[in-house]
Formats: C-alpha cells, structure tokens, sequence
C-alpha cells in the first residue's frame, strides 16, 4: 500500500475563486445543474448550494459582519469529502461499491452502487448524493485516477493560494501544524486544526484548519459512526422480540382461562 | 453545539420517501404475521389451525410485495442483485454489521419459507391439488421445525428495518436506539389486527380469537410504552417533531391509531358488532402512519 494520501485545506487564505470547482467539474466530467440553467441562491456568492452527486468540490461562503457591515470579515473554506479513516459510508454500503484504495482514501465504484442511498444517510458530514446521470451514489474520490498515474488531484492542482494542498498525511499534518503555530503567533487565536488528530472518526484524511467553531462553517463538531447505535438498537429489538413471545404465549396457554372470562362478560 | 441538537443534523437525506414507508409497514405485516401464526401454531391448539393458515396467507404476499417495493426504490433497480452478490467477484455480499446488507439477506430466505408456509398452510386448507405439501405445516415435525426457523426470521424482518434508520447519522433516527423494538411491536399489533380483519371476513369462529384480540391489546399497551420511551430518548432532538409531523404522531398514530382501538378493545359494547374490526382497522391505518412520520419526518430536517 502507497503511503496514506490526502488534503489539508487552510481556510486562511481561500479567496472563494471556486477554481477547485472549476477543475474538478472539469476533470471528472461532471454534468451541470438542471441543463446549465442554474438559479441564484441568493446566499452570499454561493451558488453551487451543497455537496452532492454533481458537485464534489463546494466553496463555502460565511459572512461574519455587523448590521451596518463596517466591521467583519469573510470566512471561505472549499469543502469535499473527508476521506475518513474510519469511514460511515463504506461501513454502511450493502454492495461493496464503496471501497479503501491503496492510497487510503474512500472511492465509490460507480458500477457497482445500486442507488440504495444507505450511504447517503450514513455520512455525517453530507457529502454524498445520487448522481442523476448515472443514478448512482457519486462524491469526490480524490482523483484516484490521477493518484494512480502519479498525478495529483485536479482541485489543489488548480488552486492558486495553495489553500487546499495535496500530499502524504504525514507531511501535510507537519505543513497544518506550523500555520497553526504561525497564525496564532501573528495573533489569531482562534486557529486550530479541524480532523487532523486520530480522535474524529480515526482521523481525517482530507482536513482543515479553522478559524471559527465547525458549525459556523457547516461540519458536525462530533460526527460519529453510524454503527454507534447497532449493539444497543439490536438489543432493545430482542428485547422487544422477548416481550411480544412471551405476551403470545402466555394468551395461548391460557386460552381457557379467557375463553371462561370471555363467556362471563 | 449552539443551536444544533444534534451532531445529526450535518448529514444530507437520503431521499427515502412513500416506498420505502409502505415497505416499512408491508415488512412488518409479513414478519409479524409468520411469527403470531407460527406462535399459534405451536402453543395454540388444533382448533386454532384456521387461524394461524390466516397468518402464513398475509405473511407471503406482503413479502413479495416487500421485495417490489425495495427494488423499485433502487435509483439502479436492475442491480437489486448487487445486495446478495458481488459484482466484480460473484461471491456473496454479506456484511454483519450493515442492516440493509443482513436485511437484504433475510427478506430472501424469509420469503423462501413464507412462500412455502403460504403453500403448506393452503395444502392443510385442502386447497391444493397437493396434499403432500401438508407436511411442510405443523403440527408435523418438518412444519413445528420450518414455523419456529421462519418464525425467528419474521421478527428479524419486522425489527431490522428500525434498527436500520439507527445505523445512519440522520437526525431522529440515529438519535434514538428504540426505533428496531418500536416496529416490532408495532408489526405485532398490525398484524393481529390484519389476522382479525381476515377472521372476520371469512366468518372465522375458533376459539383463538379471543386469545388474539386479547394480545392485540397488550401489544398496544406494549407500543404506545415503547413510543413514549422512543419521544424521552430523543432529548433535544426532539423539536424536530414540534411540526406537523409531530401532530400527525400525536393524533393520528397515538390518539387513533392506539388509544382508540385500546379503549375499543376495553369497552366492548360500544359500536356492537363493529367494535372489533374498527379497532383492528384503526390500529392498521396507525401503523402505517407511524413509519410515514418516521420516515418523513427525519428527511425534512
């Protein structure tokens, strides 16, 4: 196995060009929304609205401002899947299209997927969605053909302020690391590295800095495995199971007794 | 978390809507029926034989309804077979830990034994041209053995689908670990009601009857418990259902689709000779609004 590949995305110094857009649409060939006759959201510059079967990259747009807008600032970030180590939708995924790559990142076969959507609802971060064209469940896969050809992937290749930058995991924890050092040296507190520890779903391969809570920006502070609930859930089932028996049970042994009661009403 | 209840509320829907609901509430009436008719059959007595027949016959077409319904909501329904098999490889595609794969599993051999219950239970009806198939349903030994494995089954598939909601990270359903208990008690009640119903329209006068009806409202005191375990699980989530969703919940599932039929089966004198079917179709129409505000309920948030 290669070693783990990844994306550190420094939301500091995205410009919301939405170049990563541009050029994952572009190389994955991505169709456009409704026929290209797009509406506008009316939320801020973004139109592209959410991740999903269309739309792998998705440049978020949060204005922090005062009523009269004197004061305030921009918080950009260009989302994607977080390729996690621990991943929900591959756990979930009753067909085995969703697979683990020699480069440790989560791709969806797209021949494979049957369109069941249980990932969809798996994922805790909202990343995938059914692909109209193919009727498939579709989300970025890291430009798994291009990491294959020793390429990188379209979207870091194309950005311009190197806020999303390809490379191994450990050497793109080290890069996150110092910016942080860096940023909160210059007086900017609030930095912090947003999945890059083991702690959140076995670690991010695909994570971010911060400069604000993950809610602000649209990430679950806590996601969680969606299999979390499988032990317990199960449990209260035989539970429930145990209950209903014993209920049938007992009124069919006891026929008798409420065929008697039965006659007396 | 300011403002969000729940760490669930950052996943997207997955567009699960009317088909997968009938699914939930067809799923349930075919597991629950094998199980109740398979309990009848093993601790009722020979004279309850007409009314467990009555169970096997709901149990197989629900099921095969069931597998339409699945397949049809595929966005690639000529992949159904992706769930058993895999593709690339043609070995079997079994994951333990994923409901939907263990599911997909289940509904399959549990609908090998409704359908072959479903024939043993008309052979014994004498409604076959073959009587050989007789031995397939109890109280034979082969029919005791086939009642107790496709029994188990059937409360797998009437319980799986709850716990399925679990395993995701959607808001409501991976919020509360009871969902698989609720509908299987809810599969219980709807199908004593159905088994009733069926009684009834076929002018059915065995003595088990009473025994059902009997069950039919522990099973409601059982659920609407379970329900309101289901509502103090939730915590903060909970506000997602401060919406018509959650009015539906309140009058339609709970208030008709429980409270009434249970005050029906106490009050027995109340519409006579229609008291019984009321509540049994009461109790119908509730179970199957309680998987649309399940499912529903969950996509809008």
């Amino acid at each position: 196995m290669a070693e783990p590949m990844g994306f550190y995305t420094d939301t500091t110094v995205c410009i919301g060009c939405k170049a990563c857009e541009v050029a994952c649409k572009e190389w994955n060939q991505l169709p456009s929304t409704n026929g290209g006759l797009n509406t506008l959201s009316g939320d801020s510059y973004d139109n592209t609205r959410r991740l999903d079967g269309i739309h792998w990259r998705h440049v978020k747009f949060i204005e922090q401002f005062t009523e009269d807008r004197t004061d305030g600032r921009w918080l950009l970030m260009s989302d994607v899947c977080k390729h996690c180590v621990q991943a929900a939708c591959l756990e979930v995924c009753p067909t085995g299209a969703i697979v683990r790559t020699e480069f440790d990142t989560v791709v969806i076969q797209s021949d494979v997927c049957n369109g069941c959507r249980d990932c969809i609802a798996a994922c805790p971060f909202g990343v995938i969605e059914i692909n109209p064209v193919s009727g498939t469940a579709q989300k970025c896969t890291l430009c798994y053909d291009r990491l294959q050809v020793g390429m990188e992937p379209a979207c870091s290749k194309a950005c311009p302020t190197q806020s999303i930058q390809f490379g191994t995991i450990s050497d793109l924890k080290g890069r996150a690391q110092k910016r942080v050092e860096q940023l909160r040296q210059n007086g900017e507190r609030r930095a912090y590295l947003y999945g890059a520890d083991e702690q959140m779903l076995g670690g991010l391969n695909s994570f971010y800095l911060l400069a604000d809570r993950p809610e602000v920006y649209g990430l679950p502070p806590d996601p969680k495995m969606p299999t979390r609930n499988l032990v317990s859930g199960s449990m209260f089932s035989v539970l429930g199971a145990i209950l209903i028996a014993l209920i049938g049970i007992f009124n069919f042994r006891n026929r008798g007794a409420s065929e008697r009661e039965e006659r007396q009403r | 978390m300011s403002g969000v209840p729940s760490s669930s509320y950052f996943s997207a829907p997955p567009e699960w809507g009317w088909l997968i609901a009938l699914y939930f509430f067809f799923g349930g009436l075919a597991g629950g029926s094998y199980f109740l008719a398979s309990l009848i059959d093993l601790f009722g007595g020979p004279e309850d034989r007409p009314l467990s027949r009555l169970g096997y016959y709901i149990s197989f077409p629900c099921i095969a309804v069931s597998g339409l319904l699945l397949t049809i909501d595929l966005r690639r329904p000529e992949r159904f077979w992706h769930m058993l098999i895999e593709s690339h490889t043609y070995r079997p595609m079994l994951k333990y830990w994923s409901p939907m794969s263990i599911g997909s599993w289940a509904l399959m051999i549990f609908g090998l034994f409704a359908f072959v219950s479903f024939l043993g239970a008309l052979a014994d009806a004498g409604r076959m041209p073959w009587p050989a198939w007789r031995k397939v349903h109890p109280p034979s030994l082969l029919g005791r053995f086939i009642a107790v494995i496709g029994g188990i089954f059937g409360f797998y598939v009437a319980g799986y689908t709850g716990v399925l909601l679990a395993i995701t990270n959607r808001p409501i359903w991976s919020d509360t670990p009871l969902l698989g208990m609720l509908f299987l008690v809810s599969a219980a009640s709807t199908s004593a009601a159905s088994i009733l119903l069926l009684a009834r329209g076929s002018h059915l006068t065995t003595p088990g009857l009473f025994s059902l009806r009997r069950m039919d409202a522990w099973f409601l005191v059982l659920e609407v418990i379970v329900l309101v375990a289901v509502i103090l699980s939730l915590g903060p989530v909970l506000r997602a259902w401060l919406n018509a969703w959650g009015l539906l919940l309140v009058l339609g599932v709970i208030v008709l689709g429980m409270l009434l039929p249970l005050m029906l089966h106490w009050r027995r004198d109340w519409l006579g000779g229609l008291n019984m079917p009321t509540a049994a179709a009461l109790v119908l129409v509730g179970g199957f609004l309680l998987r649309l505000v399940i499912v529903f309920s969950a996509q809008g948030v």
